[in-house]
């Protein structure tokens, strides 16, 4: 279908797809399955030295004072930072604590928490090097837990720390003294006890959820370089690279034109490469020693010195009428954040029952600080850990009032215009037709296979949209290139040279996406929370109707009629009417060539902060069967169903079901960051970290559902956050109705399960 | 840390002879799928590395009075290809199959296996039960010994610093016998065992049992080979009772530590649970193997 090239207002509900919701290959791809992909460890430079960091082996403990002598005399040595090479920023604001957490000033906070580096020329002579370090602390008690460090006796990490929000009569927060407590946050709507009032049936329990780690293969590195005029060049693997940038800039004390940041391709991020570790240090000893330095984390590193998700205590109860119609929720919320705030906790208050329509809700969230390594985001941060105990109750209510659980579910469902809890009032939404398409799917409507139990749950994800800065350049011979400032983390490049491909009427082979660095675009903001191929989508669009109208201009010229004379129509610019003339149809290459007798280069910008991100929403369908003698579960069949609002390339879309269905099966069942009593990680490795391997996950089947989100061209929702949203609940469902007794803290791991069967023998 | 020397004798008596010159910390590697891992993670700084898999006595599996002679080296990807051994001693393989992934297996040994010392190596408790005699190789000689007086602690060994194992002797398995090895992990794969049991047992004509052997790994400082617990099966025809008895006297020997692999509860309870798998299925091979 010919569209109006100068229409930009978007979606369109009968376009004819030639492109979009087709399966190409990546033009990544083959590069990464047959290794020559370049990540950031892949760099070399020449006199390039290696950087590695000295670690704190307490986990609180001040610094007394830190001797670099030794090591600086060691031969092959070039150089060695500590504190006193970073500009010293106030702590308690932002870039304070963040540079704190890159290098440790006053105190260290975490075992593993950086307190020096060196460069030398081998990794050998650094690792030496680091051992003649002398650092002098003053140990201190260290708390790991949450809930323990917001005791009143709890050790105090910040002494100038008071509570954001405290408020009284709430005796777990005070205004007064030092707190562990961040801050206090309280969101709700309606009234809660005349909603309990009403109910007929309230259910409600206490939940646990463990940190777990983002597992990305790829362990950070870095290589930086800096010039004689003080100029840095930063090559690394990030979802960020204009936000590492900016605040690089900010913790160094150096204008963000004077560094340059090139992300690499990205051996996995989801969420956990939003934030820098040994980035500003590997720049500083590059400052430093005036070579290159690279650093490359090791697992262990991995695992000590980046973020993992917050842990979570919950209480939540929920109380509905017989008909099932849900009356009141309420939730308490404690989240663990590492030493320092930044676990955007106010996303779970916010995301917990939203795809329910609840009247009445009150929530009590808090995010406290304790001595382990900081959160990072990981997909739909903060919001799982608490779905998994809404899910819980709402199974159990559902169970009790004797109503399927899909129908239950749909009773409560919101529709399109509906109002959430955080004030946002919905357009076109597509929870209920994720639940329709799960009761009717085959999986469902199968009997429970014998010996397994089966568990259902919901999830759901703002996505986002945000600043995004992108170009499109046409070659003179008809080839495009789409220049990106986002990152990309799981594939979105063939995505939005689709998209650009089917706006334009060229085969996708005739694009080719480039990632830029940050010398060469406006600010782009992180690729996180689903936004990156939506908002691309939209500004590469922009882009493309562009250089459409652009190219439609110059055919004008060429045939000497009027610009509403030409019209554009599969990849062609052709007489609009018969009136116009007759003129042989004019490609996008027979224009792109005649750059010379026209107004030169083709090429178009967009820099927009995007809106009209579509909410997204899930429902995950799992049988598994347990061994009652050894409490070992087997997921023996999965289902995703979501809502992609548009599947641009479905098997990519696939992808990301899969994939976040599968992170949190590891959540589920075995992951978990085990500290000794010294407050050091046991198992900073994936042979004790355990997370699923290949033979421990059935095949997870997908089921795409497509309510179109209106406010996007193509009608795309995010996809990257919600398939993990509801899968620690699905597994704990269906582990509930397999052995009968519902697991309500993980890892649901065999010596976990065990116990609760044998507690269930000695009851009955 | 000092410079590494790494050094490929071609022969067992070049071997014995670059260890026992070694001043610091000597190593032998055979697939180094410990020993590179531990030098990776600086558990170990070793100064010499003797690599063993150039001198062929080491690496060879063949038959011998009726039984096999397995070199302590040969690779646990050539071992579970042999089909005679494999056929012969299932519980043995079972117990390598359960090293790592193929590409792990397509380096690593059982001579590295029982040397590393690991109280969870899977394939050591099956070598245990089938009776396996290490051959030992140091300045003053060779000694031949019972496999499960090699390991003495966690990566301890009896091993003197300039001896090495060459080979062991699988015996000669007689008719109505039969092996089995089962370990539990909480992944399918790529994981490290928290219990392990290997049991092999022979019978008579009427279906009694005559021998038995059970092992247990991961449940104390070493694999250990629980006497009391083959002695419950043995005059017994392996009916529930006696492998009760068996599942008892194995428990009673579990003296587990509360780590980051399992608690000592759990161990204990689930090394019981597998005692009773691997029965039963040392028991179907045994009745099978006419
Ligand atoms: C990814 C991965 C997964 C693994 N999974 C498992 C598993 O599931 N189960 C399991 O049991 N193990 C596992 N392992 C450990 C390891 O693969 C095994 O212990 C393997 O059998 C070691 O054999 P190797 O030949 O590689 O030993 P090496 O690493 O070469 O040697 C191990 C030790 O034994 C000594 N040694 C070796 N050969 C001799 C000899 N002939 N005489 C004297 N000393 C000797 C060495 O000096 C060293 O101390 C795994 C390892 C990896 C890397």
């Amino acid at each position: 279908m010919a569209h109006d090239i100068l229409d930009n207002s978007g979606f369109s509900a009968d376009r004819k797809l030639k492109i979009v919701g087709t399966n190409p290959i990546k033009h990544d791809g083959w590069d990464k399955v047959t290794g020559a992909a370049k990540f950031s460890s892949d760099i070399v430079l020449p006199g390039m030295l290696v950087g590695k960091v000295l670690r704190s082996p307490h986990a609180h403990a001040v610094i007394k004072s830190i001797d670099t002598s030794a090591a600086e005399k060691l031969s092959g040595v070039k150089a060695v930072v500590t504190r006193a090479d970073f500009p010293e920023i106030k702590e308690g604001t932002p870039y304070g604590d963040m540079t704190r957490m890159v290098i440790a000033r006053e105190k260290v906070y975490h075992e593993g928490h950086p307190v020096a580096a060196v460069a030398a020329t081998s990794e050998s002579i650094a690792k030496r090097a680091l051992k003649l370090i002398k650092v002098e602390y003053e140990v201190l008690p260290h708390v790991i837990d949450p809930v323990e460090a917001m005791k009143p006796d709890a050790p105090v990490l910040h002494a100038y720390m008071r509570t954001k929000g405290a408020k009284p009569g709430d005796a777990k927060v005070w205004a007064d003294k030092a707190s562990n407590v961040v801050e206090r946050y309280e969101l709700g709507v309606g009234d809660v006890a005349k909603g309990f009032a009403e109910a007929e049936f309230v259910v409600e329990h206490v939940y646990d959820t463990k940190p777990m780690h983002q597992g990305y293969i790829e362990p950070q590195s870095c290589v930086a370089t800096a010039s004689e005029e003080g100029e840095v060049e930063l090559w690394c693997c990030t979802q960020a690279p204009f936000v590492y940038r900016d605040r690089l800039s900010e913790i160094l004390k150096m204008d963000s034109s004077k560094i340059k940041v090139q992300q690499s391709e990205l051996g996995g991020g989801f969420g956990g490469k939003t934030a820098f570790y040994a980035e500003p240090i590997a720049i500083q000893l590059a400052r430093k020693a005036r070579r290159p330095v690279k650093i490359t984390f090791t697992r262990s590193e991995v695992f000590r010195g980046t973020g993992p998700v917050s842990g979570t205590q919950s209480r939540i109860k929920i109380g509905c009428r017989k008909d099932g119609t849900i009356t009141a929720a309420e939730a308490e919320l404690v989240f663990q954040t590492g030493p320092y705030s930044g676990s955007a906790f106010t996303n779970a208050p916010q995301a917990m029952f939203t795809r329910y329509d609840l009247p009445n809700v009150k929530t009590v969230s808090y995010e406290v600080v304790s001595n382990r390594p900081k959160v990072a985001s990981f997909r739909a941060p903060c919001v799982p850990q608490v779905v998994f105990g809404v899910e819980d109750v709402m199974s159990e209510l559902a169970t009790k009032i004797g109503m399927d659980q899909i129908e239950f579910r749909l009773k409560n469902a919101m529709a399109d215009g509906a109002t959430t809890i955080y004030a946002e009032k919905f357009g076109k939404i597509g929870f209920i037709e994720t639940l329709e398409a799960a009761k009717n799917c085959e999986h469902y409507k199968s009997p429970v296979p014998k010996g397994c139990g089966r568990g259902i749950s919901t999830g759901f994800w703002f996505n986002r949209g945000g600043e995004t800065s992108s170009s499109l350049q046409v070659a003179p011979d008809g080839s495009v290139t789409i220049t990106l400032g986002t990152a990309d983390v799981a594939g979105s490049r063939i995505s939005i040279s689709m998209m650009v491909a089917e706006e334009l009427g060229i085969p996708v082979d005739k694009v080719r996406a480039v990632l830029a660095d940050t010398h060469q675009l406006g600010f782009n903001r992180v690729t996180a929370g689903s936004r990156t191929t939506f908002s691309q989508g939209v500004v590469l669009v922009d882009c493309s109707r562009k250089v459409i109208k652009e190219m439609a201009g110059r055919a004008a010229r060429i045939w000497k009629v009027p610009e509403e004379g030409v019209m554009f129509e599969d990849g062609m610019f052709r007489p609009a009417s018969t009136n116009v003339g007759e003129f042989k149809p004019l490609s996008i290459a027979d224009i792109a060539k005649q750059t010379t007798n026209t107004e030169g280069a083709i090429a178009a910008r967009s820099d927009m902060n995007v809106t009209g991100a579509g909410p997204g929403f899930g429902c995950h369908i799992v049988d598994v069967k347990v061994d009652e003698e050894t409490g070992f579960t087997e997921i023996v069949r999965y289902t995703v169903v979501e809502d992609a609002g548009k599947a641009i390339h479905p098997l990519q879309v696939e992808g990301q079901f899969q994939g976040g269905a599968v992170q949190g099966i590891g959540w589920a069942l075995n992951e978990e960051y085990i500290f000794g009593t010294d407050g050091k990680m046991q198992n900073p490795g994936f042979l004790d970290y355990r997370m699923p391997v290949a033979s421990d996950v059935p095949n997870i089947d997908t089921i795409i559902v497509e309510v179109p989100n209106p406010k996007h061209p193509y009608g795309l929702r995010g996809v990257g956050e919600v398939p993990v949203v509801p899968t620690m609940a699905a597994i704990a469902n269906a582990i509930g109705n397999c052995i009968g007794i519902r697991p309500r803290s993980l890892p649901m791991s065999p010596p976990r399960l065990l116990k609760l069967l044998k507690e269930k023998k000695g009851k009955a | 840390m000092s410079e590494l020397r790494y050094e490929a004798p071609e022969s067992v008596s070049a071997a014995v002879a670059l260890l026992a010159g070694a001043k610091g910390m000597a190593r032998v590697l055979a697939g180094g799928t410990d020993v590179i891992v531990q030098m990776e993670t600086e558990l170990i700084e070793p100064e010499l590395i003797v690599d063993i898999k150039k001198i062929p006595e080491v690496r060879g599996i063949s038959a011998e009075n009726g039984g096999f002679r397995v070199g302590a080296a040969a690779t646990g990807m050539q071992i579970c290809d042999h089909k005679e051994f494999a056929r012969t001693w299932p519980g043995v393989i079972e117990g390598v199959k359960l090293i790592g992934s193929i590409q792990v297996k397509g380096r690593a040994s059982m001579g590295g296996n029982l040397c590393n010392a690991s109280p969870g190596a899977d394939s050591v408790p099956p070598m245990f039960t089938a009776g396996a005699i290490a051959r030992v190789v140091g300045p003053k000689g060779v000694r031949e010994v019972p496999v499960e007086q090699i390991p003495t602690a966690p990566g301890k060994t009896s091993l003197a610093k300039d001896e090495i194992v060459t080979s062991f002797f699988f015996p000669a398995r007689p008719k109505r016998s039969g092996d089995a090895y089962q370990r539990f992990t909480p992944r399918t794969e790529m994981d490290i065992a928290v219990t392990g049991v290997a049991i092999n047992l022979s019978l008579d004509d009427k279906g009694v049992c005559t021998a038995a052997r059970v092992a247990i790994g991961a449940v104390a400082p070493t694999a250990l080979l629980v006497k009391d617990a083959g002695a419950a099966l043995v005059g017994t025809k392996v009916d529930d009772a006696a492998i009760e008895k068996m599942v008892a006297a194995a428990r009673a020997a579990c003296k587990p530590i509360d780590d980051k692999r399992g608690t000592k509860e759990f161990r204990i309870e689930v090394t019981g649970v597998l005692a009773k798998r691997v029965a039963k299925a040392a028991l179907e091979r045994a009745l099978a193997n006419k």
